[in-house]
């Protein structure tokens, strides 16, 4: 067998970190890309310049540059803010940022402006005819996004969904560059200390690649259900 | 020239994190991240073309092994591939001592060899997309003249397949360019290590991150507008013909 000189444990939870972090990003993400693709097809113009602001500063920036912020921007940028709250309503407050939290907030708000442009992608294609439908059976508007509009655009949003999530994925690697303990950095202090980079990067490896055909399959599976009713065409 | 410097120090003078020595150190690292994204993605793009065309082989043996390297570069973290590449050329034993330590000694070719390998899974995939989306009819047209298969790959589905492919292949080259950030990693100076460089110096990450975010942010634009500009030239006589 290969020899983890011990770090098997370790690494495990690692993967733990990793699918966690992943998942959790991901819920942001798909709430925070909801309220962009409603803002920026929002009738109110400051919503939507909001949104498109968003959007366009968070793709046009790395992923590492916008993480290194958030974690070390972060905590000086809460501190301000207690200490502004402290000097002018005496409120006394200390809010310690924890790696984890942080990770998933910044991961949660890079994958929100591309979720919001899949959603709003796939918002528009739904047919308005539907929609309609709905209004004349007296159906609230919060009733027909739940049964009409919501299931719908996730017809045509799923693609795209799941290439979010699939670089999603690879971009959680990135947390350990900021200290987080997945398994991109246990491996990597692994071999640091074992001097062997191969057996480590390489089961680090397959674990995403086990990871990302899994959730294959999963989309899949989605999509099927989503398409019930539209043919095989799609 | 001696005028802006002058203009330049003048507007530094009471400035103490962006003086002429850190944006210096922010020069040297766009230098480094335009070499280190220019020569990965040239040489991914001579690498891509022959894979993207055996990919789409009949022969199994050939579109196998590229199936498999697209799958693993494309499912694994860019960051994993580089520690793979860069701890595996460290720790091999004696390397240290042959000639090669000279070349590999630098992490800027670990990297280098890294990020190729990368973008060329991703452009292979892209090609192969635009091949197998070949008009039926430019084919059969190509046949009914009586062309060769090497002579129609050459003449008529790769030139059709790279202008369609551009689209894609511009999102590659913006996606090539933010993942360089994680070249500092392995301890590049590039723009990103630039501004970690600055950060740990002042203890200064808004100054910091947020002038190398508006660098970046600069050179996505410069490549968004080229890439327009030549969809715009080269893809003209797919355009609809009343606009």
């Amino acid at each position: 067998m290969i020899d983890l000189h011990g770090y098997g444990p370790r690494l495990l939870e690692g993967a733990l970190v990793t699918i966690e972090l992943a998942v959790l990003s991901l819920v942001v993400a798909v709430v925070l890309g909801l309220l962009t693709a409603s803002a920026k097809m929002s009738r109110n113009w400051m919503l939507h310049k909001v949104a498109t602001l968003y959007t366009t500063v968070i793709r046009g920036v790395p992923d590492l540059v916008l993480m290194m912020l958030m974690f070390f921007g972060g905590q000086i940028g809460i501190n301000m803010f207690t200490d502004m709250l402290y000097d002018r309503f005496d409120i006394d407050i200390f809010i310690n940022v924890n790696e984890f939290v942080a990770g998933v907030i910044t991961i949660g708000l890079i994958f929100g402006a591309y979720m919001g442009e899949t959603f709003r992608g796939a918002f528009m294609a739904v047919d308005n005819g539907q929609i309609e439908a709905g209004r004349a059976y007296g159906m609230s508007h919060w009733l027909v996004f739940r049964r009409i509009r919501f299931p719908l655009m996730m017809r045509h949003a799923l693609p795209g969904l799941s290439n979010n999530w699939m670089v999603l994925l690879k971009t959680t690697a990135l947390v350990s560059v900021i200290g987080l303990s997945d398994m991109v950095r246990v491996a990597s202090e692994a071999s640091k200390a074992t001097r062997e980079p191969f057996t480590f990067m390489i089961i680090v490896a397959l674990i995403y690649l086990l990871i990302a055909t899994f959730s294959e399959w999963g989309f899949a599976r989605l999509q099927k259900r989503y398409d019930v009713g539209f043919g095989e065409s799609h | 020239m001696e005028a802006l410097m002058n203009a330049l120090t003048e507007l530094l003078a009471d400035n103490t994190i962006f003086t002429m020595k850190t944006l210096g150190y922010y020069g040297e690292g766009l230098v480094t991240t335009v070499q280190l994204v220019f020569l990965s993605l040239i040489i991914g793009l001579v690498l891509a073309v022959p894979l993207a065309i055996g990919r789409g082989s009949r022969h199994a043996w050939i579109k196998m092994p590229i199936f498999f390297f697209t799958y693993v570069f494309r499912g694994t973290p860019l960051l994993v591939q580089l520690y793979l590449i860069y701890y595996g050329v460290v720790f091999v034993d004696g390397i240290q001592d042959t000639w090669l330590w000279l070349i590999l000694e630098k992490p800027f070719v670990p990297a280098l060899i890294a990020f190729t390998l990368n973008t060329a899974a991703y452009t292979t995939e892209i090609f192969r997309g635009a091949i197998k989306s070949t008009p039926r009819g430019e084919i059969e047209a190509a046949r009914a003249y009586g062309m060769s298969q090497r002579l129609m790959m050459r003449r008529i589905i790769l030139p059709s397949a790279f202008r369609r492919a551009l689209p894609a292949y511009g999102n590659e080259v913006i996606f090539m360019l933010h993942a360089s950030a994680i070249a500092s990693v392995v301890t590049i100076m590039d723009l990103t290590g630039a501004a970690r460089f600055v950060y740990a110096r002042f203890y200064a990450p808004f100054e910091a991150f947020l002038f190398v975010a508006g660098i970046y942010l600069c050179l996505t634009f410069a490549i968004l507008y080229f890439f327009r500009y030549l969809e715009k030239r080269l893809l003209a006589h797919l355009k609809p013909a009343n606009q």
